[in-house]
């Protein structure tokens, strides 16, 4: 069984093909890196599996499910959790609101119209061992406003590994950390559960190639290599489409 | 997420139920009665607006509705009023209900529009069908009997029913569907990454908002006994804003502020001068340039800035001198 298979997906914005029948599957626990140059396709792809876009054709299946069709809140519950590329965070929240918001979104008490969210002492535990996974179990009580730009990325990692997600989709991770920052969040990224798949958007090459076991290189929206680490080096494709800018 | 004061709720509540023994005379009772009414409208719209933040600008449709209902169903039908309360009020919601479909479809500057012909549609209906709603002469409901008759009574039950129904809002704000509410306002693209259905988020709290509308719409009646398409107009609609925005969006107690500013500029400034209106105006851009935030959490804030002004200016505790230095003549 595939974790996530994707057939012949095409995604149009009028007139701009922005993704052109792309294929590939991710099987359970892999590790993928999806490479590409800007303006490649890459967050437009993401948006389409995780359901904020629509394809225009083709099929998207999640362990062997048809979710093309479904919403962005149904696919959650199927188990795709993301990052953002721009942070998107609950900035009036402290960081343990934030991650509390996350957890509650997988459950039926979401809807509940009664009792404080904020006094939840399981809530509260849990987001605490969640947070505790980035290292930011010692800021929970504070405003999202008072934490620094690293903080808030490992936050952004938090309220995805909150969902308890069967995979992960993380749109540049590094995007703007100082270089410990980046050790700091390239360690967590080495830590995640083996049994969790992740797709991965990074233009940071040492770590991206040091954390994915297969490659897919995207190039005005195609699939033009996508095989092992080795194999996508060893690709002269991989060169001229990154030459080529 | 943060709870606000339950507490604070219980001391208003004690000085609101003071008033009536404090004010001089039935004229100020009702004006007191008045902002009540008026604040639990401006509840409603803070619920959608404040809570949710999405800003309908056609809320009176749903005070007028059940506004309508009670009158039509008492007057007309012969309902007892313990009938006619809840059919008013069930009504309302079903028009939130209905027009909740169709609104949603948008979020935005677009909701705003959409909810601003959608009361105007149910204004011109008030206005043209004049067979059910007597047209621009209105409705009268007779005078009332018992507790209803006298000017404290009434008091008294619209302050139960805007404090309690502010009470349910307070405990919604702290709850998890209100904190998906304000999730929904703040990150609506990350609510629905998290699992949110954030449409039916934003339903419930449309709804939930006409619902409270609807017992404004009531307690309305209750007070003023006459209904007019003037009650369903957009004036009322974005003054039920301006309380929400002046008092402070999203905020418990602001819109009941709010409320209380316009009604009371409304009636006892006008009694001196005719350009009330433009005194009104004044004091919204007063807000608008030094409270941005709405009177209460700015006055809050002020207050913070001048406590701790006051603590810099008083400096560090001086050294005493030394005690040597004092010995010497």
């Amino acid at each position: 069984m595939t974790a996530l298979r994707i057939d012949d997906l095409h995604k149009s914005f009028g007139g701009l093909h922005v993704i052109q029948g792309v294929n590939f599957t991710v099987e359970p626990g892999e590790r993928r890196l999806l490479l590409g140059p800007n303006g490649a396709g890459k967050t437009t792809l993401f948006n389409l599996i995780a359901g904020d876009l629509r394809p225009t054709a083709g099929q998207i299946r999640l362990a062997d499910e048809d979710v093309s069709d479904l919403p962005t809140f149904r696919r959650a519950a199927r188990g795709i959790g993301r990052t953002f590329q721009i942070l998107t965070l609950f900035a009036r929240e402290s960081v343990i609101g934030n991650v509390i918001m996350a957890l509650l979104g997988g459950r039926p008490q979401r809807w509940k119209p009664y009792g404080a969210v904020a006094k939840d002492p399981v809530l509260r535990r849990e987001a605490l061992e969640v947070l505790a996974r980035v290292r930011l179990d010692t800021l929970a009580d504070r405003p999202v406003s008072e934490t620094s730009y690293g903080e808030k990325r490992r936050l952004e990692i938090a309220m995805a590994l909150a969902q308890a997600p069967r995979i992960l989709l993380l749109d540049e991770p590094l995007a703007g950390l100082s270089k410990e920052e980046r050790g700091t969040v390239s360690a967590l990224l080495a830590e995640l559960p083996r049994n969790l798949t992740i797709l991965m958007i990074e233009h940071d090459m040492d770590v991206a190639l040091a954390f994915a076991e297969k490659i897919a290189l995207l190039h005005y929206g195609r699939l033009i290599v996508d095989g092992t680490r080795e194999e996508v080096i060893a690709d002269p494709r991989t060169r001229e489409a990154y030459l080529a800018q | 997420m943060k709870s606000p004061g339950m507490k604070t709720l219980g001391i208003l509540l004690l000085c609101a139920a003071a008033v009536p023994l404090v004010l001089p005379g039935p004229f100020y009772l009702s004006i007191a009665t008045q902002v009540l009414v008026y604040g639990l409208f401006a509840v409603s719209v803070n619920l959608i607006a404040g809570y949710c933040g999405m800003v309908s600008l056609g809320h009176a449709a749903f005070l007028g509705i059940a506004g309508y209902a009670f009158a039509l169903l008492t007057t007309s039908t012969g309902w007892p009023l313990w009938a006619a309360i809840p059919a008013a009020v069930a009504l309302s919601v079903a028009a939130g209900a209905l027009f909740g479909l169709v609104a949603l479809r948008t979020s935005g500057l677009s909701f705003l529009m959409i909810t601003l012909a959608l009361g105007q549609i149910v204004w011109g209906i008030a206005f043209r069908y004049v067979d059910l709603t007597n047209g621009e002469n209105g409705i009268s409901m007779p005078r009332f009997q018992g507790l209803l008759a006298s000017g404290t009574g009434l008091y008294y039950l619209c302050l139960a029913v805007t404090a309690g129904c502010l009470a349910l809002v307070t405990i919604l704000a702290g709850s998890p569907l209100g904190a998906s509410m304000q999730g929904v306002r703040d990150q609506p693209r990350r609510m629905s990454t998290l699992g949110y259905d954030v449409w039916r988020i934003r339903y419930a709290a449309y709804v939930l908002s006409a619902g409270i509308a609807g017992i404004a719409g009531v307690l309305y009646m209750l007070l003023f006994r006459f209904i007019s398409p003037h009650t369903l107009s957009l004036t009322v609609s974005s003054e039920a804003v301006l309380m929400v925005i002046a008092g402070g969006l999203g905020t418990t107690f602001g819109p009941v502020v709010g409320a209380a500013l316009v009604v009371l500029l409304k009636n006892v400034a006008s009694a001196y001068t005719d350009r009330w209106p433009t005194l009104l105006g004044l004091i919204f851009l007063f807000i608008i340039v030094v409270v941005p935030e709405g009177l209460l959490p700015g006055a809050r804030r002020l207050m913070r800035t001048f406590g701790s002004r006051l603590a810099t200016r008083r400096g560090p505790t001086p050294i005493p001198a030394s005690p040597i230095k004092e010995a010497r003549p």
